[in-house]
Formats: structure tokens, C-alpha cells, sequence
């Protein structure tokens, strides 16, 4: 009763973000003397359960059939039913695609409330305040949530893992018998081929915006540079919106929120609806031509310059330093 | 197919950094010169939806606002997009409604003007980007849910979705009545209403509701805070200062460039 709830999703595996909800996790039942308990749902589950038995106090398996693979009604179904029994204080989970569809339904089957995007959570007296961005990352607003559960989905990748034990807690199987609910199903899944790290798990991300003035630079200048650094390609929504590369490139308000040690800009003016997409950045660093471009106010270094002189440069700086 | 696409009105969210304030007392965004626009996932909405009833010759459309009462402009544009018919509610109460409220409120609006085969929602908006209404409409009216779609078709009276997830996309399918919410991608960019068809658009009749109008406890919405509640609001200050890096020529600038990159990405 009143613990802290964390789900995940096995398919994801113990990614940065399940260690940062693992995290934030454990830190908040610290905080508010509580347990915290885990939900791990989907097929494949051990492997990310044995890890998170050395951070929770207790961690149960959806084991179904129907949850092996992620459909949106039948999860909801499941979580709801065992957040119910467990009675939380707070259910917190990560700000992917299946947890942000679920988290705002999940918490109106609780009669909690739900809050999103969240980049600090905080007991105020009997409440749970959350931070997150609004306004396109212009302001910062702290919500109170009104009702119990508090449901939150977090930036997870920028919150702190938690130390891991040597011992594990009890893993157990939830035996559940939830009806699939067909009124919508998935019926085809497909990856994009962009390597094997998703962006929001990149630690180094190359991203190239409207300056590069059409599509083929991505292939000749920033791949290149890219495949040196061990990065992954993104891109401003103005490359995105023109067609230039795929919309799952896209860093912002609009598209993802990624956290990685290394954000190098390219020909990026930073408007600042990209930037919220990359506030939880350690080094940003940019190639523009404009030195009065908002992107600088945000960088730690940066370089005045047009991308086509300096990129080929940086490439052959790059090798040379490599070596 | 009864199609309901859901509009907020929003604050201009392209405004500057530099002209954007808040007003800490009332917890919001300061009006100043910025213009008043629809939110853009939500026109992604309307335009998703306008082009499903082009393929289809079989959509009837209506765009359902909460608002000011300026939100009539969103649902005139709307209309000179083409959509059939408009309502709006009239917000007379806590002018940044929880999420719950605004789901409540647009529950209520659809049961009188349903029933619907589909409604829409926009993924977030621009203002308060909370990205939870969507699915707590389709929590008040006991319908499923899929979010971040981006195309939507029509196979033997079942619906055919294709949504973005963080790694690729995936194809749903759906038996109406559903509820999606519609994030943007290069086929869904809004159209441009002609200036004649906006003009036009003042003469269409439009239903405008009072909160007192709707099956609704009207107390609970007007004061829009029972689900969550804004209790501090703030511009943070930046603290990065950006290091050109220094050198005579070109190259010497890109040498120390790639040091510094090379210094990070090493030490990974």
C-alpha cells in the first residue's frame, strides 16, 4: 500500500531509460518511505527483471500470453489491474511511445492524475509536485497533482541510475487472466533502419537542420561524420517537414526528446521549440553560419563557419586525432 | 463515417524568446503582441481528416473547440479548411483548464453533437504541451485509443492506422468508435484556407455552448483544477556561455573544434 510503482516495458530492455525510471524510483520511495515496486510487462521479461531486483523492493511479471506483445487496450487492461491491487502512491514510467499512450488512461482508471514529460518529482506535504517544460521549453512549470495515484511518465534518460545491490528481492509471476481487448490492434511493426540505438539512447547525436539547404548533405556530409563519431543522425523539424528525412529523425517539442553527452548542431538555428527536445543535453556544440543564432546561446562551444567548408575539415581533424 | 476532430486555440508558440514573458501571479504566458493561432497538431488533425474524406467521398466533419470565446476564429479557419459544421464551448472559468476538465468538458460537447465513428485530437499543443487529452477523452467516453497517428484509412468498416513510435511505425487496426491523437508528418502539413473561404466562413453557422449547457458539474470545470494544478511558473536562466573557438584560419578553428569534440566523445 502507498508504494512507488515503476513499469516497464521488457522489450526495451534495461536501457538508460529504465535505469533512470529505476532511479527516480528509488529515490522517491526513499523520499516518502516506501516501498518500490516494479511492473515488468511483456514476453522476455527475466533479463530486465533480474536487474531491476537489485534496485526494487519487489518486482512483478505480467506474464500472459496476451501481453508478449504490446497492444494498447489488453497493457492498459493489465496495468490497470495490477496497479489496483498495489494501491500506489505513484506510478512512474518512462516517456516512450507506449507508456506516454497509456500513462494519462492509466491514471484516469485509477482516479489518480497523470502528468507528463517530467524532469524532477517532488513531495510537497502530502502532494507530488512534478517539473517539466512548457511553452516550447520557454518556461518551466511545477504541477501539483490533485488526485492519488500520481501517475508520471519522466524524462527518464536524464534522471540518475540507482545503485545497483548484489542481492536480489523477490521476483514474482503475476498469473493474470485479462480478456484481450481487440477493438484496436496492432497488426505491423516496423523498425526504421537507422543503426541499432534509438536516438533517445544516443550518446552522441549529429543533427542537421534547414541551413543544409536539401536532403543529400545528411548522406554525404553528415553520415560520414557521423559513422566517426559513433553517432546517431537527427534532424530540426524545417529538415523534417521538407521531406528531407524521415519524421523519427526529429528532435523538438514535436518529435523526441533525446539526452545525449554530445548534441552537435548543423546548420540548426535553434529555434525554441528544437531546443526543448535537447535541454537534457550534456554538451551542445554547433557549426552555423550566423553567429547571432539562438543555438549558440545554448552551446558550450562552437564554431562560425559554413558547414560545407568545415565539415570536411572536422571529418579529416576527426581521423587524424583517432589515430 | 461521423468524424469529430477536437481544436485549441493557443498562443502563437513561433513567438521569440526574446519578447516571451510570464506572468508569475497567474501562472501564464503574458499576451503581449503575440497573435492567437490553432494548435498545430490539432490542424495536422483536421487536415489528416480533410484528406481521408477526399479518398473516401464518405466523412462528415466537425471541429469542436473549448475555449474563449476567441477560439471561434480556430473553428472559422477550420471551417474555410472545409470542415462541415463547428461548436464551440465557451470557457468562462480558469483559463487553463487541467487536462481532465478539457477532456470532461469535450466528452460532454461530443454526446450532444455525436455519435462519432472517429475522433481526433491533436498529440499535445504548443502552449502547455501536457498531451493528455486525447486519451482522457477516450477514457470519459469508454472508447480505445491510439496516439501519435499519422495517416488514417478505410478497409471493410474497419480503420486502418499507421502511428510513429520511437523506433519506426506501426499499423493499427480499429473498430469505430475510436479515438486517436494525430502527430505531424509530411502528408498531414495543414492546407491554406483561401481568403475567400475564410470570409465565407463568418457567415456558417456555428453552435456555441455555455458550460451550463452541458450534462456537466459546471463548479468543477470552471475552476479546472481538481486534476492538477499549475502552482509555479518561470523563465529559467541560462548559464551556458558559448566558446567560439579560436584560431587564425579556418583550419586552425576546426582543429580546436575537433580537440573539443574528440575530448567528450573519447572519454564515452
Amino acid at each position: 500500500m502507498n508504494d512507488v510503482v515503476i513499469c516497464l516495458f521488457a522489450a526495451a530492455g534495461f536501457d538508460r531509460a529504465a535505469q533512470g525510471l529505476a532511479g527516480a524510483g528509488r529515490r522517491l520511495a526513499a523520499e516518502l518511505g516506501v516501498r518500490l515496486r516494479a511492473i515488468v510487462i511483456g514476453s522476455d521479461a527475466d533479463a530486465l527483471a533480474t536487474e531491476i531486483a537489485r534496485i526494487a523492493d519487489a518486482v512483478t511479471i505480467a506474464d500472459q500470453t496476451e501481453l508478449a506483445e504490446y497492444q494498447p487496450e489488453t497493457c492498459l487492461r493489465a496495468l490497470a489491474h495490477l496497479s489496483v491491487e498495489l494501491q500506489p502512491r505513484a506510478v512512474l514510467l518512462t516517456n516512450d511511445t507506449y507508456s506516454q499512450e497509456l500513462a494519462p488512461r492509466l491514471a484516469h482508471r485509477l482516479g489518480g492524475s497523470a502528468v507528463g514529460d517530467g524532469v524532477e518529482v517532488r513531495v510537497a506535504g502530502d502532494a507530488l509536485r512534478v517539473s517539466r517544460q512548457v511553452y516550447g521549453g520557454k518556461a518551466q512549470a511545477l504541477i501539483e497533482l490533485k488526485r492519488t495515484p500520481a501517475v508520471v511518465w519522466l524524462r527518464a534518460r536524464s534522471f540518475a541510475p540507482a545503485q545497483a545491490r548484489a542481492e536480489v528481492c523477490e521476483v514474482t509471476r503475476a498469473t493474470l487472466e485479462i480478456e484481450a481487448d481487440t477493438r484496436t490492434r496492432i497488426v505491423k511493426r516496423k523498425r526504421e533502419a537507422q543503426g541499432a540505438t534509438r536516438l533517445e539512447e544516443a550518446r552522441v547525436i549529429v543533427a542537421g537542420g534547414r541551413g543544409l539547404g536539401g536532403p543529400e548533405p545528411f548522406a554525404t556530409e553528415l553520415q560520414p561524420l557521423a559513422e566517426l563519431l559513433g553517432a546517431q543522425l537527427a534532424a530540426s523539424r524545417a529538415a523534417c517537414d521538407a521531406g528531407w528525412v524521415p519524421p523519427t529523425w526529429q528532435v523538438g517539442q514535436t518529435g523526441k526528446k533525446v539526452a545525449p553527452d554530445l548534441y552537435l548542431a548543423i546548420a540548426i538555428t535553434g529555434a525554441s521549440q528544437h531546443m526543448a527536445g535537447i535541454s537534457e543535453a550534456k554538451t551542445i556544440a554547433a557549426i552555423n553560419t550566423d553567429p547571432d543564432a539562438p543555438i549558440f546561446k545554448h552551446c558550450r562551444f562552437g564554431i562560425v563557419a559554413d558547414y560545407r567548408k568545415v565539415v570536411p575539415l572536422l571529418r579529416a581533424k576527426l581521423a587524424e586525432l583517432q589515430r | 463515417m461521423n468524424i469529430l476532430v477536437c481544436l485549441k486555440q493557443i498562443l502563437d508558440p513561433e513567438i521569440p524568446v526574446r519578447d516571451f514573458r510570464v506572468d508569475p501571479i497567474k501562472r501564464e504566458a503574458e499576451r503581449g503582441a503575440a497573435a492567437l493561432v490553432t494548435n498545430i497538431f490539432c490542424e495536422n488533425a483536421l487536415e489528416t481528416a480533410l484528406q481521408f474524406r477526399e479518398r473516401t467521398n464518405d466523412a462528415r466533419i466537425t471541429v469542436l473547440s473549448y475555449g474563449a470565446p476567441t477560439a471561434e476564429d480556430a473553428l472559422r479557419k477550420a471551417l474555410a479548411m472545409k470542415a462541415d459544421a463547428a461548436a464551440l464551448v465557451v470557457n468562462d472559468g480558469h483559463a487553463h483548464p487541467d487536462s481532465l476538465t478539457t477532456a470532461r468538458v469535450l466528452a460532454a460537447a461530443t454526446r450532444k453533437l455525436g455519435p462519432f465513428d472517429l475522433i481526433m485530437c491533436g498529440r499535445e499543443a504548443g502552449d502547455w504541451g501536457a498531451g493528455q487529452t486525447g486519451a482522457l477523452l477516450a477514457e470519459e467516453l469508454g472508447l480505445p485509443c491510439v496516439a501519435f497517428v499519422d495517416r488514417l484509412e478505410q478497409t471493410d468498416g474497419k480503420l486502418r492506422l499507421k502511428r510513429q513510435t520511437d523506433t519506426g511505425w506501426e499499423v493499427l487496426e480499429a473498430a469505430p468508435p475510436v479515438v486517436v491523437t494525430i502527430t505531424n508528418d509530411e502528408h498531414n502539413v495543414p492546407r491554406i484556407p483561401k481568403v475567400r473561404d475564410v470570409i465565407m466562413s463568418y457567415r456558417q453557422p456555428l453552435t456555441q455552448w455555455t458550460l451550463d449547457d452541458l450534462e456537466i458539474n459546471a463548479d468543477e470545470a470552471r475552476a479546472g483544477n481538481t486534476y492538477y494544478e499549475v502552482v509555479d511558473l518561470f523563465i529559467p536562466q541560462r548559464e551556458t556561455r558559448c566558446e567560439f573557438v579560436a584560431g587564425d584560419t579556418l583550419d586552425e578553428k576546426v582543429a580546436a573544434f575537433a580537440q573539443r569534440i574528440s575530448e567528450i566523445t573519447s572519454a564515452l
